[in-house]
């Protein structure tokens, strides 16, 4: 058995490149964009407005120094990134977004919104506490509404339930085409690296054609399924399988998933933020269309909600659907939400489960790489 | 020494010393160099000598080495070892093999304090790591920041223990635990007319709280042996104020700071084991 990359990979390695040139020919043409930072933004409605949605940069190293200026040095590296991104126009997203989107997914983010309002037009939506509540889904339909109200002032046009209904088609298959790539992953050999399935879902934000992302896939998706067949692998037979979740880990900050990998271990699933947790749920077709997305969007596992027992059970439930040795839950520095939550899930997954289970608390830094990698390596000599 | 016997060696590349075991599968011989500037070529000169020493002749030592395990801060650059283990399984099986005695329960916790790490270990009676934790980047309550403070005291790291006994019952506490600021605050208390005694007992105290706090979510049950070993665990001031902290007895084995080459050394005696060619 050869150990082997994916040709269709091509597409994914040069969407971000793609992306940094196309932008600028989509706003000449007159293309509006919406700029977003979190899973929580609400892309139904973007589309619906005619406008497009981009992700923007907040995975990397370079800007921290630029948002440190600003913000408090102890605050989260994706805090700092972003911000340091804006007030620079070093991401071409932010540069070129008529509109910036936030979620109030902690009170860092939410302070932060307030600064970064100064440079560009916002629509920052506030989260209830919880995702269990009557009170707190009947409130964040009114967010989604303020939200929608927003987009059409911004534009000047009128989102109708039927291009509302439209996108949720387009997002929902899309969602469904990202949930049949993820369980090429429980085979063993794994067909495709996780840093290769980080690929992937990130580049998902750099493609603006959402039947071109499709087609994509769906390659990938048949190359990977012939990959199986033959028994070929990215990561040999028998590697220990390891679950990454915890913090958003984009592109930039991949640093753990990188040492995992190069310590040996296949990264089976990904189920934070820049990995499965916004395709994990469709939005509900049959419900009233904003209120379908609302209950969608709102439902999202996240530690910023309390409580949260979807992510622990998802996380039990992932373990035995992709055969894992252990789970590595990673938390920024200043991430205090995931931080406490690692404890929680830590607690869960041993009385379910009996998981091995690693928290790493980091930051984009390569500072603290070697350290990492003795901790991780010991984790896989553990569960050995 | 025989020729005919089979030897195994473990070298634990340290931040601080270098240690190595040579195990014939009864007994250990182990010694210990700091690591120098140099610590690939140390470990090497150490290997060598070693070896002429305990084993063989070098034109023998082929025959019945069969197998060389690093494991450390530098394990990785140690090119003449057959396989790098982290310092963490090394330390397990090691401090099992030093207090067999003390695991016949199912679980015991390691306190492992080294040069630039601080760590709590479960294992298993079969020295198996069934959990840990590991202090983060910083070096706050490792040797390293014994040595600094110690320094900024005028005294020598292995002088410590005998001056902070005289000082335990007027233990002056430390605040900080980052290596820079506790200087900085014990340089302040000498000029507060604070004694050298009150202060290294302060210092032990307040690295005993750290590391206590560190590994409370791995602490085993009452009856469970609590064991310290790394190089930080030759100092019995430190090993007492633990023990105070936790309200528990802790072993401190007698060899302990080789627990992780005696560790390394058993690995590689069971690969060898395990392999039909030997």
């Amino acid at each position: 058995m050869s150990l082997s990359r994916p040709l269709s990979m091509a597409h994914f390695d040069m969407a971000i490149p793609h992306a940094a040139t196309s932008i600028k020919q989509m706003k000449e043409a007159g293309t509006k964009v919406v700029g977003h930072y979190c899973v929580m933004a609400p892309q139904e409605l973007i589309l619906a407005a005619g406008a497009v949605p981009m992700a923007l940069c907040a995975t990397k190293e370079e800007p921290i120094a630029d948002g440190e200026k600003a913000l408090p040095r102890n605050f989260c590296p994706l805090i700092k990134s972003s911000y340091g991104f804006a007030i620079t126009d070093k991401c071409p997203f932010f540069l070129y977004s008529d509109l910036v989107m936030g979620e109030t997914t902690c009170d860092g983010k939410k302070k932060m919104f307030e600064l970064m309002s100064q440079c560009k037009p916002m629509v920052v939506m506030n989260l209830p506490p919880s995702y269990e509540r009557e009170a707190d889904k009947a409130y964040w339909l009114t967010e989604v509404e303020r939200t929608k109200a927003v987009l059409e002032e911004q534009f000047n046009v009128t989102i109708t339930e039927e291009a509302i209904v439209e996108a949720t088609k387009v997002l929902n298959a899309e969602r469904r085409l990202v949930q049949s790539l993820a369980k090429t992953m429980q085979a063993d050999p794994v067909p495709l690296s996780g840093l290769d399935l980080l690929k992937v879902l990130w580049s998902r934000n750099f493609v603006f054609d959402r039947a071109e992302f499709a087609a994509q896939v769906e390659e990938l998706i048949a190359e990977l399924e012939e990959r199986i067949q033959k028994g070929e692998g990215a990561l040999p037979k028998g590697a220990k399988r390891i679950i990454v979740t915890g913090v958003p880990t984009g592109l930039g900050a991949e640093k753990v998933l990188r040492l995992l990998e190069e310590s040996g271990a296949a990264i089976v699933y990904i189920e934070n933020c820049a990995g499965m947790k916004q395709f994990l749920t469709e939005v509900d077709e049959s419900k009233e269309p904003l209120q379908g997305v609302a209950d969608k969007y709102l439902a999202t596992p996240c530690s910023c909600m309390s409580p949260n027992k979807t992510r622990l059970e998802l996380l039990a439930q992932l373990v035995d659907e992709y055969n894992a040795d252990g789970v590595v839950d990673i938390t920024w520095q200043g991430c205090h939400t995931y931080n406490v939550e690692s404890r929680i899930l830590r607690e869960y997954l041993q009385e379910k489960k009996g998981t091995p289970f690693l928290h790493i608390e980091t930051d984009y830094s390569q500072g603290d790489s070697e350290q990492l990698k003795t901790r991780i390596q010991a984790f896989l000599e553990m569960i050995a | 020494m025989s020729t005919q016997q089979s030897w195994t060696i473990g070298i634990d590349a340290g931040s601080t010393a270098i240690k190595i075991a040579l195990y014939n599968g009864q007994d250990f011989f182990c010694g210990q160099r700091p690591s120098g500037w140099s610590p690939r070529q140390e470990a090497q000169e150490m290997l060598d000598k070693a070896v002429k020493e305990q084993v063989a002749a070098p034109s023998e030592a082929e025959k019945t080495i069969k197998a060389i395990y690093a494991t450390g801060y530098g394990r990785v650059s140690l090119h003449f070892a057959n396989k790098a283990m982290t310092e963490i399984a090394c330390h397990g099986k090691g401090a099992a093999y030093l207090a067999k005695e003390a695991l016949a329960l199912e679980k015991s916790l390691i306190i492992d304090i080294g040069g630039q790490d601080a760590k709590g270990i479960v294992i298993n009676n079969q020295g198996r790591v069934l959990d840990f934790v590991m202090n983060d980047k910083c070096a706050a309550g490792t040797g390293r920041f014994l040595q600094v403070t110690a320094q900024a005291l005028g005294l020598e790291v292995t002088d410590l223990s005998t001056i902070a006994e005289e000082g335990t019952d007027r233990a002056h506490p430390i605040n900080a635990m980052c290596t820079v600021f506790a200087e900085s605050e014990v340089i302040g208390l000498l000029h507060k007319g604070i004694s050298r005694q009150a202060i290294v007992a302060g210092l032990h105290q307040s690295i005993a709280r750290r590391v206590v706090a560190m590994v409370a979510r791995l602490l085993p049950r009452e009856e469970s042996p609590i064991l310290f070993t790394g190089g930080v665990s030759c100092n019995q001031s430190i090993a007492k104020a633990i023990e105070a902290e936790l309200q528990r007895p802790v072993i401190v084995p007698s060899q302990a700071t080789y627990a992780g080459a005696i560790g390394a050394a058993l690995y590689a005696w069971e690969d060898q084991k395990g392999d039909s060619r030997t």
